[in-house]
Protein backbone atom coordinates (compact mmCIF):
# COMPACT_ATOMS: atom_id res chain seq x y z
CA UNK A 1 0.00 0.00 0.00
CA UNK A 2 2.67 2.43 1.15
CA UNK A 3 4.88 1.19 -1.68
CA UNK A 4 2.13 1.94 -4.22
CA UNK A 5 1.66 5.41 -2.79
CA UNK A 6 5.37 5.99 -2.89
CA UNK A 7 5.53 4.93 -6.52
CA UNK A 8 2.62 7.20 -7.34
CA UNK A 9 4.44 10.04 -5.62
CA UNK A 10 7.61 9.36 -7.59
CA UNK A 11 5.71 9.30 -10.87
CA UNK A 12 3.98 12.54 -9.95
CA UNK A 13 7.24 14.23 -8.97
CA UNK A 14 8.93 12.98 -12.12
CA UNK A 15 6.10 14.34 -14.22
CA UNK A 16 6.19 17.78 -12.66
CA UNK A 17 9.96 17.90 -12.77
CA UNK A 18 9.88 17.25 -16.52
CA UNK A 19 7.10 19.75 -16.96
CA UNK A 20 9.18 22.34 -15.15
CA UNK A 21 12.26 21.52 -17.19
CA UNK A 22 10.18 21.78 -20.36
CA UNK A 23 9.09 25.28 -19.43
CA UNK A 24 12.56 26.43 -18.47
CA UNK A 25 13.79 25.02 -21.74
CA UNK A 26 11.08 26.94 -23.61
CA UNK A 27 12.23 30.12 -21.89
CA UNK A 28 15.81 29.64 -23.01
CA UNK A 29 14.64 28.84 -26.55
CA UNK A 30 12.62 32.04 -26.59
CA UNK A 31 15.73 33.84 -25.37
CA UNK A 32 17.40 32.76 -28.60
CA UNK A 33 14.76 34.31 -30.85
CA UNK A 34 16.21 37.84 -31.12
CA UNK A 35 19.44 36.40 -32.50
CA UNK A 36 17.49 34.74 -35.31
CA UNK A 37 16.40 38.06 -36.77
CA UNK A 38 20.02 38.60 -37.72
CA UNK A 39 20.25 35.20 -39.36
CA UNK A 40 16.94 34.44 -41.05
CA UNK A 41 18.65 31.86 -43.25
CA UNK A 42 18.75 29.39 -40.34
CA UNK A 43 14.97 29.64 -39.98
CA UNK A 44 14.33 29.40 -43.71
CA UNK A 45 16.28 26.13 -43.80
CA UNK A 46 14.09 24.73 -41.05
CA UNK A 47 10.85 25.88 -42.65
CA UNK A 48 12.06 23.95 -45.65
CA UNK A 49 12.90 20.76 -43.79
CA UNK A 50 9.86 20.74 -41.49
CA UNK A 51 7.39 22.38 -43.86
CA UNK A 52 8.23 21.77 -47.48
CA UNK A 53 9.30 18.20 -46.88
CA UNK A 54 5.99 17.49 -45.10
CA UNK A 55 4.01 18.83 -48.04
CA UNK A 56 3.52 15.52 -49.81
CA UNK A 57 1.93 13.71 -46.89
CA UNK A 58 -0.19 16.78 -46.07
CA UNK A 59 -1.45 17.21 -49.63
CA UNK A 60 -2.25 13.53 -50.17
CA UNK A 61 -3.97 13.18 -46.80
CA UNK A 62 -5.87 16.43 -47.34
CA UNK A 63 -7.10 15.23 -50.69
CA UNK A 64 -8.37 11.91 -49.33
CA UNK A 65 -9.93 13.42 -46.21
CA UNK A 66 -11.74 15.93 -48.44
CA UNK A 67 -12.92 13.17 -50.79
CA UNK A 68 -14.23 11.06 -47.91
CA UNK A 69 -16.00 14.11 -46.49
CA UNK A 70 -17.60 14.65 -49.89
CA UNK A 71 -18.85 11.06 -50.06
CA UNK A 72 -20.09 10.83 -46.48
CA UNK A 73 -21.56 14.30 -46.51
CA UNK A 74 -23.41 13.69 -49.75
CA UNK A 75 -24.97 10.44 -48.49
CA UNK A 76 -26.27 12.17 -45.37
CA UNK A 77 -27.36 15.42 -46.99
CA UNK A 78 -29.11 13.84 -49.96
CA UNK A 79 -31.70 12.25 -47.63
CA UNK A 80 -32.82 15.74 -46.69
CA UNK A 81 -32.52 17.07 -50.22
CA UNK A 82 -29.78 19.36 -48.99
CA UNK A 83 -26.92 18.07 -51.14
CA UNK A 84 -26.31 21.65 -52.36
CA UNK A 85 -24.93 22.37 -48.88
CA UNK A 86 -22.15 19.88 -49.41
CA UNK A 87 -19.65 22.69 -50.03
CA UNK A 88 -20.44 24.34 -46.69
CA UNK A 89 -20.23 21.06 -44.85
CA UNK A 90 -16.90 20.10 -46.33
CA UNK A 91 -15.41 23.56 -45.87
CA UNK A 92 -16.57 24.01 -42.28
CA UNK A 93 -15.43 20.55 -41.22
CA UNK A 94 -12.02 21.17 -42.70
CA UNK A 95 -11.44 24.75 -41.67
CA UNK A 96 -12.75 24.43 -38.13
CA UNK A 97 -11.59 20.96 -37.17
CA UNK A 98 -9.98 18.54 -39.54
CA UNK A 99 -7.55 20.93 -41.17
CA UNK A 100 -5.75 22.01 -37.99
CA UNK A 101 -6.16 18.73 -36.11
CA UNK A 102 -5.29 16.19 -38.78
CA UNK A 103 -2.50 18.39 -40.15
CA UNK A 104 -1.09 18.70 -36.62
CA UNK A 105 -1.24 14.94 -36.07
CA UNK A 106 0.51 14.32 -39.37
CA UNK A 107 2.98 17.09 -38.57
CA UNK A 108 3.77 15.45 -35.22
CA UNK A 109 4.37 12.15 -36.97
CA UNK A 110 6.37 13.47 -39.89
CA UNK A 111 8.21 16.60 -38.75
CA UNK A 112 8.01 16.28 -34.96
CA UNK A 113 9.56 12.84 -34.84
CA UNK A 114 12.26 13.96 -37.28
CA UNK A 115 13.07 17.00 -35.11
CA UNK A 116 13.34 14.89 -31.97
CA UNK A 117 15.48 12.26 -33.63
CA UNK A 118 17.76 14.86 -35.20
CA UNK A 119 18.35 16.82 -32.01
CA UNK A 120 18.59 13.63 -29.95
CA UNK A 121 21.20 12.18 -32.29
CA UNK A 122 23.14 15.43 -32.30
CA UNK A 123 23.22 15.12 -28.53
CA UNK A 124 24.19 11.44 -28.64
CA UNK A 125 27.06 12.10 -31.05
CA UNK A 126 28.38 14.95 -28.88
CA UNK A 127 27.61 17.57 -31.53
CA UNK A 128 25.74 19.70 -29.00
CA UNK A 129 28.54 19.34 -26.44
CA UNK A 130 31.02 20.19 -29.15
CA UNK A 131 29.14 23.37 -29.95
CA UNK A 132 29.07 24.32 -26.29
CA UNK A 133 32.82 23.89 -26.14
CA UNK A 134 33.14 26.10 -29.22
CA UNK A 135 31.29 28.75 -27.21
CA UNK A 136 28.17 28.40 -29.35
CA UNK A 137 24.95 27.90 -27.40
CA UNK A 138 23.23 24.88 -28.97
CA UNK A 139 19.83 26.00 -27.68
CA UNK A 140 20.19 29.23 -29.64
CA UNK A 141 21.96 27.84 -32.67
CA UNK A 142 20.24 24.46 -33.13
CA UNK A 143 16.99 24.43 -31.20
CA UNK A 144 15.65 27.96 -31.65
CA UNK A 145 15.66 27.93 -35.49
CA UNK A 146 13.97 24.53 -35.50
CA UNK A 147 11.37 25.73 -33.06
CA UNK A 148 10.57 28.83 -35.10
CA UNK A 149 10.64 26.88 -38.36
CA UNK A 150 8.12 24.34 -37.09
CA UNK A 151 5.98 27.03 -35.53
CA UNK A 152 5.80 28.91 -38.85
CA UNK A 153 5.34 25.82 -41.01
CA UNK A 154 2.46 24.25 -39.13
CA UNK A 155 -0.27 26.91 -39.80
CA UNK A 156 0.77 26.99 -43.46
CA UNK A 157 0.48 23.22 -43.70
CA UNK A 158 -2.94 23.30 -42.02
CA UNK A 159 -4.11 25.93 -44.52
CA UNK A 160 -2.86 23.84 -47.43
CA UNK A 161 -4.51 20.76 -45.95
CA UNK A 162 -7.87 22.55 -45.78
CA UNK A 163 -7.56 24.00 -49.28
CA UNK A 164 -6.66 20.66 -50.83
CA UNK A 165 -9.43 19.00 -48.81
CA UNK A 166 -12.01 21.38 -50.21
CA UNK A 167 -10.76 20.52 -53.69
CA UNK A 168 -11.11 16.81 -52.86
CA UNK A 169 -14.67 17.36 -51.69
CA UNK A 170 -15.34 19.28 -54.87
CA UNK A 171 -14.02 16.49 -57.13
CA UNK A 172 -16.22 13.90 -55.44
CA UNK A 173 -19.31 16.02 -54.85
CA UNK A 174 -19.44 17.94 -58.09
CA UNK A 175 -17.40 15.72 -60.34
CA UNK A 176 -18.70 12.30 -59.37
CA UNK A 177 -21.98 12.75 -57.55
CA UNK A 178 -23.42 15.60 -59.57
CA UNK A 179 -23.88 18.34 -56.97
CA UNK A 180 -24.49 21.70 -58.64
CA UNK A 181 -21.20 23.50 -59.22
CA UNK A 182 -22.48 27.01 -58.50
CA UNK A 183 -24.39 26.00 -55.38
CA UNK A 184 -21.33 24.19 -54.01
CA UNK A 185 -19.18 27.30 -54.13
CA UNK A 186 -21.75 30.04 -53.49
CA UNK A 187 -23.14 28.39 -50.36
CA UNK A 188 -19.64 27.91 -49.11
CA UNK A 189 -18.86 31.55 -49.75
CA UNK A 190 -22.01 32.66 -47.95
CA UNK A 191 -21.75 30.45 -44.90
CA UNK A 192 -18.05 30.27 -44.05
CA UNK A 193 -17.23 33.25 -41.88
CA UNK A 194 -13.81 34.83 -41.98
CA UNK A 195 -13.69 35.56 -38.28
CA UNK A 196 -15.69 32.75 -36.70
CA UNK A 197 -14.47 29.91 -38.84
CA UNK A 198 -11.26 30.70 -40.63
CA UNK A 199 -9.61 32.84 -37.97
CA UNK A 200 -10.46 30.33 -35.26
CA UNK A 201 -9.06 27.54 -37.37
CA UNK A 202 -5.88 29.51 -37.89
CA UNK A 203 -5.59 30.15 -34.15
CA UNK A 204 -5.92 26.42 -33.55
CA UNK A 205 -3.22 25.61 -36.04
CA UNK A 206 -0.90 28.21 -34.52
CA UNK A 207 -1.42 26.76 -31.04
CA UNK A 208 -0.89 23.21 -32.31
CA UNK A 209 2.23 24.24 -34.18
CA UNK A 210 3.62 25.82 -31.03
CA UNK A 211 2.87 22.83 -28.82
CA UNK A 212 3.95 20.10 -31.24
CA UNK A 213 7.25 21.82 -32.05
CA UNK A 214 7.91 22.59 -28.42
CA UNK A 215 7.35 18.97 -27.40
CA UNK A 216 9.49 17.75 -30.30
CA UNK A 217 12.51 19.94 -29.60
CA UNK A 218 12.30 19.42 -25.86
CA UNK A 219 12.11 15.64 -26.16
CA UNK A 220 15.09 15.71 -28.49
CA UNK A 221 17.16 17.94 -26.24
CA UNK A 222 16.17 16.03 -23.12
CA UNK A 223 16.72 12.61 -24.68
CA UNK A 224 19.11 10.19 -23.08
CA UNK A 225 22.14 10.27 -25.40
CA UNK A 226 21.91 6.62 -26.45
CA UNK A 227 20.14 4.82 -29.29
CA UNK A 228 17.35 3.59 -27.00
CA UNK A 229 17.08 7.02 -25.43
CA UNK A 230 16.58 8.68 -28.80
CA UNK A 231 14.11 6.07 -29.95
CA UNK A 232 12.11 6.43 -26.72
CA UNK A 233 12.15 10.20 -27.08
CA UNK A 234 10.89 9.98 -30.66
CA UNK A 235 8.02 7.75 -29.60
CA UNK A 236 7.21 10.09 -26.73
CA UNK A 237 7.13 13.03 -29.09
CA UNK A 238 4.52 11.44 -31.33
CA UNK A 239 2.39 10.17 -28.43
CA UNK A 240 2.55 13.30 -26.29
CA UNK A 241 2.17 15.69 -29.19
CA UNK A 242 -0.83 13.83 -30.57
CA UNK A 243 -2.52 13.69 -27.17
CA UNK A 244 -1.75 17.36 -26.58
CA UNK A 245 -3.25 18.28 -29.94
CA UNK A 246 -6.46 16.34 -29.32
CA UNK A 247 -6.81 17.61 -25.76
CA UNK A 248 -6.13 21.22 -26.69
CA UNK A 249 -8.50 20.90 -29.62
CA UNK A 250 -11.33 20.16 -27.22
CA UNK A 251 -10.43 23.08 -24.99
CA UNK A 252 -10.08 25.49 -27.91
CA UNK A 253 -13.30 24.30 -29.54
CA UNK A 254 -15.16 24.75 -26.28
CA UNK A 255 -13.79 28.28 -25.95
CA UNK A 256 -14.41 29.27 -29.56
CA UNK A 257 -17.64 27.62 -30.53
CA UNK A 258 -19.10 26.74 -27.16
CA UNK A 259 -21.06 29.97 -26.59
CA UNK B 1 51.48 16.22 -4.73
CA UNK B 2 52.52 18.11 -7.89
CA UNK B 3 55.91 19.37 -6.93
CA UNK B 4 56.81 21.98 -9.51
CA UNK B 5 54.71 25.07 -8.84
CA UNK B 6 52.94 24.34 -5.63
CA UNK B 7 54.52 27.28 -3.88
CA UNK B 8 53.70 29.98 -6.40
CA UNK B 9 52.03 32.92 -4.76
CA UNK B 10 48.55 33.97 -5.83
CA UNK B 11 49.45 37.25 -7.45
CA UNK B 12 51.75 35.63 -9.94
CA UNK B 13 49.24 33.11 -11.10
CA UNK B 14 48.30 34.97 -14.20
CA UNK B 15 51.77 35.03 -15.66
CA UNK B 16 53.32 31.90 -14.28
CA UNK B 17 53.89 28.91 -16.45
CA UNK B 18 50.95 26.89 -15.21
CA UNK B 19 47.92 27.26 -17.48
CA UNK B 20 45.49 24.99 -15.66
CA UNK B 21 45.70 24.60 -11.91
CA UNK B 22 43.40 22.19 -10.14
CA UNK B 23 43.33 21.98 -6.36
CA UNK B 24 41.32 19.71 -4.09
CA UNK B 25 38.88 18.80 -6.84
CA UNK B 26 35.93 16.74 -5.69
CA UNK B 27 33.17 15.64 -8.00
CA UNK B 28 30.43 13.09 -7.42
CA UNK B 29 28.11 11.41 -9.83
CA UNK B 30 25.16 9.94 -7.96
CA UNK B 31 26.66 8.73 -4.69
CA UNK B 32 30.01 7.76 -6.23
CA UNK B 33 32.99 10.07 -5.95
CA UNK B 34 34.58 10.35 -9.40
CA UNK B 35 37.25 12.70 -8.07
CA UNK B 36 38.14 12.83 -4.45
CA UNK B 37 40.79 15.44 -3.91
CA UNK B 38 42.65 15.79 -7.19
CA UNK B 39 45.55 18.25 -7.57
CA UNK B 40 46.89 18.86 -11.06
CA UNK B 41 49.06 21.41 -12.84
CA UNK B 42 49.05 21.70 -16.61
CA UNK B 43 52.16 23.63 -17.67
CA UNK B 44 51.99 26.09 -20.55
CA UNK B 45 53.34 25.04 -23.91
CA UNK B 46 53.64 21.40 -22.95
CA UNK B 47 51.81 18.22 -23.83
CA UNK B 48 50.39 16.81 -20.62
CA UNK B 49 48.74 13.42 -20.56
CA UNK B 50 46.13 12.27 -18.10
CA UNK B 51 45.95 8.51 -18.03
CA UNK B 52 43.99 5.95 -16.18
CA UNK B 53 41.76 2.95 -16.70
CA UNK B 54 38.35 3.32 -18.34
CA UNK B 55 35.70 4.75 -16.12
CA UNK B 56 38.01 6.85 -13.96
CA UNK B 57 36.41 10.06 -15.18
CA UNK B 58 39.14 11.29 -17.48
CA UNK B 59 36.59 12.75 -19.89
CA UNK B 60 34.73 14.20 -16.93
CA UNK B 61 37.92 16.01 -15.98
CA UNK B 62 38.03 17.70 -19.40
CA UNK B 63 34.39 18.71 -19.04
CA UNK B 64 35.16 20.18 -15.64
CA UNK B 65 38.05 22.18 -17.10
CA UNK B 66 35.81 23.38 -19.93
CA UNK B 67 33.11 24.37 -17.48
CA UNK B 68 30.48 21.99 -18.82
CA UNK B 69 30.29 20.42 -15.38
CA UNK B 70 30.71 22.05 -12.01
CA UNK B 71 32.76 20.44 -9.23
CA UNK B 72 31.33 19.76 -5.80
CA UNK B 73 34.39 21.24 -4.19
CA UNK B 74 37.84 22.52 -5.05
CA UNK B 75 39.27 24.98 -7.47
CA UNK B 76 39.85 24.82 -11.24
CA UNK B 77 41.81 27.72 -12.65
CA UNK B 78 42.40 28.17 -16.36
CA UNK B 79 44.73 31.03 -17.21
CA UNK B 80 44.06 32.51 -13.81
CA UNK B 81 40.27 32.34 -14.15
CA UNK B 82 38.33 30.32 -11.61
CA UNK B 83 36.18 28.27 -14.02
CA UNK B 84 33.32 27.17 -11.71
CA UNK B 85 32.75 30.78 -10.65
CA UNK B 86 32.62 32.30 -14.13
CA UNK B 87 29.39 33.79 -15.41
CA UNK B 88 27.96 32.34 -18.57
CA UNK B 89 29.35 35.17 -20.65
CA UNK B 90 32.83 34.87 -19.17
CA UNK B 91 32.74 31.11 -19.60
CA UNK B 92 31.88 31.44 -23.29
CA UNK B 93 34.66 33.99 -23.70
CA UNK B 94 37.09 31.53 -22.12
CA UNK B 95 35.87 28.66 -24.31
CA UNK B 96 36.68 30.65 -27.43
CA UNK B 97 40.28 30.31 -26.33
CA UNK B 98 40.00 26.56 -25.72
CA UNK B 99 39.74 23.83 -28.29
CA UNK B 100 38.38 20.43 -27.52
CA UNK B 101 38.63 17.30 -29.61
CA UNK B 102 35.87 14.86 -28.78
CA UNK B 103 36.31 11.14 -29.01
CA UNK B 104 33.79 10.93 -31.84
CA UNK B 105 35.04 14.11 -33.51
CA UNK B 106 31.61 15.65 -32.93
CA UNK B 107 31.53 17.11 -36.43
CA UNK B 108 28.22 18.68 -37.42
CA UNK B 109 26.77 16.03 -39.67
CA UNK B 110 24.72 18.40 -41.81
CA UNK B 111 27.74 20.50 -42.81
CA UNK B 112 30.59 19.64 -45.15
CA UNK B 113 34.19 19.41 -43.96
CA UNK B 114 34.80 22.96 -45.17
CA UNK B 115 31.74 24.36 -43.39
CA UNK B 116 32.60 22.47 -40.24
CA UNK B 117 35.98 24.13 -40.02
CA UNK B 118 34.45 27.47 -40.97
CA UNK B 119 31.75 27.07 -38.31
CA UNK B 120 33.55 28.66 -35.34
CA UNK B 121 34.92 31.42 -37.58
CA UNK B 122 31.47 32.27 -38.88
CA UNK B 123 29.93 32.10 -35.41
CA UNK B 124 32.51 34.23 -33.65
CA UNK B 125 34.00 36.59 -36.20
CA UNK B 126 32.74 38.98 -38.85
CA UNK B 127 35.45 38.06 -41.31
CA UNK B 128 34.59 38.24 -45.00
CA UNK B 129 34.05 34.90 -46.76
CA UNK B 130 37.27 35.28 -48.75
CA UNK B 131 39.32 35.45 -45.59
CA UNK B 132 37.40 32.61 -43.97
CA UNK B 133 38.19 30.57 -47.07
CA UNK B 134 41.90 31.22 -46.66
CA UNK B 135 41.85 30.40 -42.97
CA UNK B 136 39.86 27.21 -43.50
CA UNK B 137 42.22 26.04 -46.24
CA UNK B 138 45.22 26.77 -44.03
CA UNK B 139 43.78 24.79 -41.13
CA UNK B 140 42.83 21.91 -43.40
CA UNK B 141 46.27 21.97 -44.99
CA UNK B 142 47.79 21.68 -41.51
CA UNK B 143 45.97 18.39 -40.94
CA UNK B 144 46.50 17.24 -44.52
CA UNK B 145 42.86 17.25 -45.59
CA UNK B 146 42.62 20.28 -47.85
CA UNK B 147 41.60 17.95 -50.66
CA UNK B 148 38.72 16.51 -48.63
CA UNK B 149 36.98 19.81 -48.07
CA UNK B 150 33.88 18.96 -50.10
CA UNK B 151 33.21 15.66 -48.34
CA UNK B 152 30.46 15.25 -45.79
CA UNK B 153 31.34 13.88 -42.32
CA UNK B 154 29.58 10.60 -43.12
CA UNK B 155 32.07 10.03 -45.95
CA UNK B 156 35.11 10.31 -43.68
CA UNK B 157 36.95 7.53 -41.92
CA UNK B 158 37.28 7.79 -38.16
CA UNK B 159 40.82 9.10 -38.36
CA UNK B 160 39.94 11.70 -40.98
CA UNK B 161 36.97 12.86 -38.92
CA UNK B 162 39.26 13.40 -35.97
CA UNK B 163 41.70 15.38 -38.10
CA UNK B 164 38.88 17.57 -39.40
CA UNK B 165 37.76 18.09 -35.82
CA UNK B 166 41.34 19.03 -35.01
CA UNK B 167 41.36 21.58 -37.81
CA UNK B 168 38.13 22.98 -36.42
CA UNK B 169 39.56 23.06 -32.90
CA UNK B 170 42.50 25.21 -34.04
CA UNK B 171 40.34 27.45 -36.25
CA UNK B 172 40.17 30.22 -33.68
CA UNK B 173 43.84 29.82 -32.68
CA UNK B 174 43.17 28.64 -29.13
CA UNK B 175 45.71 28.71 -26.33
CA UNK B 176 44.94 25.16 -25.31
CA UNK B 177 43.53 22.00 -26.87
CA UNK B 178 42.02 19.14 -24.92
CA UNK B 179 42.05 15.75 -26.59
CA UNK B 180 39.55 13.18 -25.40
CA UNK B 181 40.85 9.69 -26.21
CA UNK B 182 42.33 10.76 -29.57
CA UNK B 183 43.82 7.34 -30.37
CA UNK B 184 40.93 5.04 -29.57
CA UNK B 185 39.89 2.84 -32.46
CA UNK B 186 42.45 4.10 -34.99
CA UNK B 187 44.37 1.99 -37.44
CA UNK B 188 48.19 2.20 -37.11
CA UNK B 189 48.55 4.77 -39.89
CA UNK B 190 45.94 7.23 -38.66
CA UNK B 191 47.27 6.64 -35.18
CA UNK B 192 50.75 7.63 -36.31
CA UNK B 193 49.36 10.67 -38.10
CA UNK B 194 47.45 11.82 -35.05
CA UNK B 195 50.35 11.27 -32.69
CA UNK B 196 52.58 13.35 -34.89
CA UNK B 197 49.96 16.05 -35.49
CA UNK B 198 49.28 16.57 -31.82
CA UNK B 199 52.97 17.06 -31.09
CA UNK B 200 53.63 19.20 -34.18
CA UNK B 201 50.65 21.47 -33.70
CA UNK B 202 51.47 21.93 -30.05
CA UNK B 203 54.98 23.08 -30.85
CA UNK B 204 54.26 25.02 -34.05
CA UNK B 205 51.32 26.98 -32.67
CA UNK B 206 52.78 27.16 -29.13
CA UNK B 207 49.69 25.58 -27.72
CA UNK B 208 49.19 23.77 -24.48
CA UNK B 209 47.78 20.28 -24.93
CA UNK B 210 45.99 17.96 -22.58
CA UNK B 211 45.59 14.38 -23.74
CA UNK B 212 43.24 12.09 -21.95
CA UNK B 213 43.97 8.55 -22.97
CA UNK B 214 44.61 5.00 -21.97
CA UNK B 215 46.75 4.23 -25.00
CA UNK B 216 49.97 4.04 -23.09
CA UNK B 217 52.60 3.73 -25.83
CA UNK B 218 51.30 6.47 -28.13
CA UNK B 219 50.62 8.87 -25.32
CA UNK B 220 53.91 8.28 -23.56
CA UNK B 221 55.69 8.88 -26.87
CA UNK B 222 54.56 12.50 -27.14
CA UNK B 223 53.70 13.59 -23.62
CA UNK B 224 56.06 15.81 -21.64
CA UNK B 225 54.39 14.98 -18.38
CA UNK B 226 51.95 12.29 -17.29
CA UNK B 227 49.38 12.12 -14.55
CA UNK B 228 47.93 8.72 -13.72
CA UNK B 229 44.50 8.83 -12.16
CA UNK B 230 42.69 5.99 -10.50
CA UNK B 231 40.01 5.70 -7.86
CA UNK B 232 39.40 9.43 -7.89
CA UNK B 233 42.96 10.38 -7.03
CA UNK B 234 46.22 11.17 -8.78
CA UNK B 235 48.30 8.13 -7.93
CA UNK B 236 51.45 8.99 -9.87
CA UNK B 237 52.85 11.83 -11.91
CA UNK B 238 56.04 12.66 -13.64
CA UNK B 239 57.79 12.56 -17.02
CA UNK B 240 57.00 9.45 -19.12
CA UNK B 241 60.31 7.75 -18.44
CA UNK B 242 59.81 7.93 -14.67
CA UNK B 243 56.22 6.77 -14.86
CA UNK B 244 57.17 3.76 -16.97
CA UNK B 245 59.47 2.62 -14.20
CA UNK B 246 57.30 3.64 -11.34
CA UNK B 247 57.79 1.94 -8.03
CA UNK B 248 54.04 1.42 -7.64
CA UNK B 249 53.02 -2.06 -8.82
CA UNK B 250 49.64 -0.73 -9.87
CA UNK B 251 51.14 1.91 -12.16
CA UNK B 252 53.56 -0.63 -13.60
CA UNK B 253 50.70 -3.01 -14.35
CA UNK B 254 48.79 -0.23 -16.08
CA UNK B 255 51.68 1.21 -18.06
CA UNK B 256 52.95 -2.18 -19.20
CA UNK B 257 49.52 -3.65 -19.79
CA UNK B 258 49.94 -6.74 -17.62
CA UNK B 259 46.80 -8.90 -17.36
CA UNK B 260 47.14 -9.65 -13.66
CA UNK B 261 48.53 -7.72 -10.76
CA UNK B 262 47.09 -5.36 -8.20
CA UNK B 263 44.11 -5.06 -10.55
CA UNK B 264 42.89 -8.66 -10.55
CA UNK B 265 41.96 -10.48 -13.74
CA UNK B 266 38.82 -11.86 -12.07
CA UNK B 267 35.79 -9.80 -11.23
CA UNK B 268 35.04 -10.32 -7.52
CA UNK B 269 33.03 -13.53 -7.06
CA UNK B 270 32.48 -16.30 -4.57
CA UNK B 271 35.10 -19.07 -4.58
CA UNK B 272 35.20 -20.93 -7.88
CA UNK B 273 34.70 -24.38 -6.42
CA UNK B 274 31.68 -23.36 -4.32
CA UNK B 275 30.17 -21.78 -7.41
CA UNK B 276 30.63 -24.91 -9.53
CA UNK B 277 29.19 -27.18 -6.85
CA UNK B 278 26.23 -24.92 -6.14
CA UNK B 279 22.99 -26.00 -7.74
CA UNK B 280 20.10 -23.99 -9.07
CA UNK B 281 20.10 -20.46 -10.39
CA UNK B 282 22.60 -19.12 -12.92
Amino acid sequence: MIEALRRLGRIGLGFFERLGRGHLFLLSVLGGLPGLFLRPRLVVQQVYSTGVLSLLIIVVSGLFVGMVLGLQGYNTLVDFGAEESLGVMVALSLVRELGPVVAALLFAGRAGSALTAEIGLMKATEQLSGMEMMAVDPVHRVVAPRFVGGFLAMPLLAAIFSAVGVMGGYFVGVGLLGVDDGAFWSQMQAKVDLHDDIANGVIKSVVFGFVVTWIAVFEGYDAEPTSEGVSRATTRTVVHASLAVLGLDFVLTALMFGD
Amino acid sequence: MPKQTRKTTKKHEKDDDVLVRIRGLRFARGDRWIFDGVDLDIPRGKVTAIMGPSGTGKTTLLRLIGGQLRPDAGSIQVDGLEVPKLSRRELYALRKRLGMLFQSGALLTDLSVYDNVAFPLREHTDLPESMIRNLVLMKLQAVGLRGARHLMPSQLSGGMARRVALARAIALDPMMIMYDEPFTGQDPISMGVLVQLIRLLNDALSLTSIIVSHDVQETAAIADYIYVISGGKVIEHGPPREIMHSSSPWVRQFMQGLPDGPVPFHFPAQPYLDDLLAEGEA
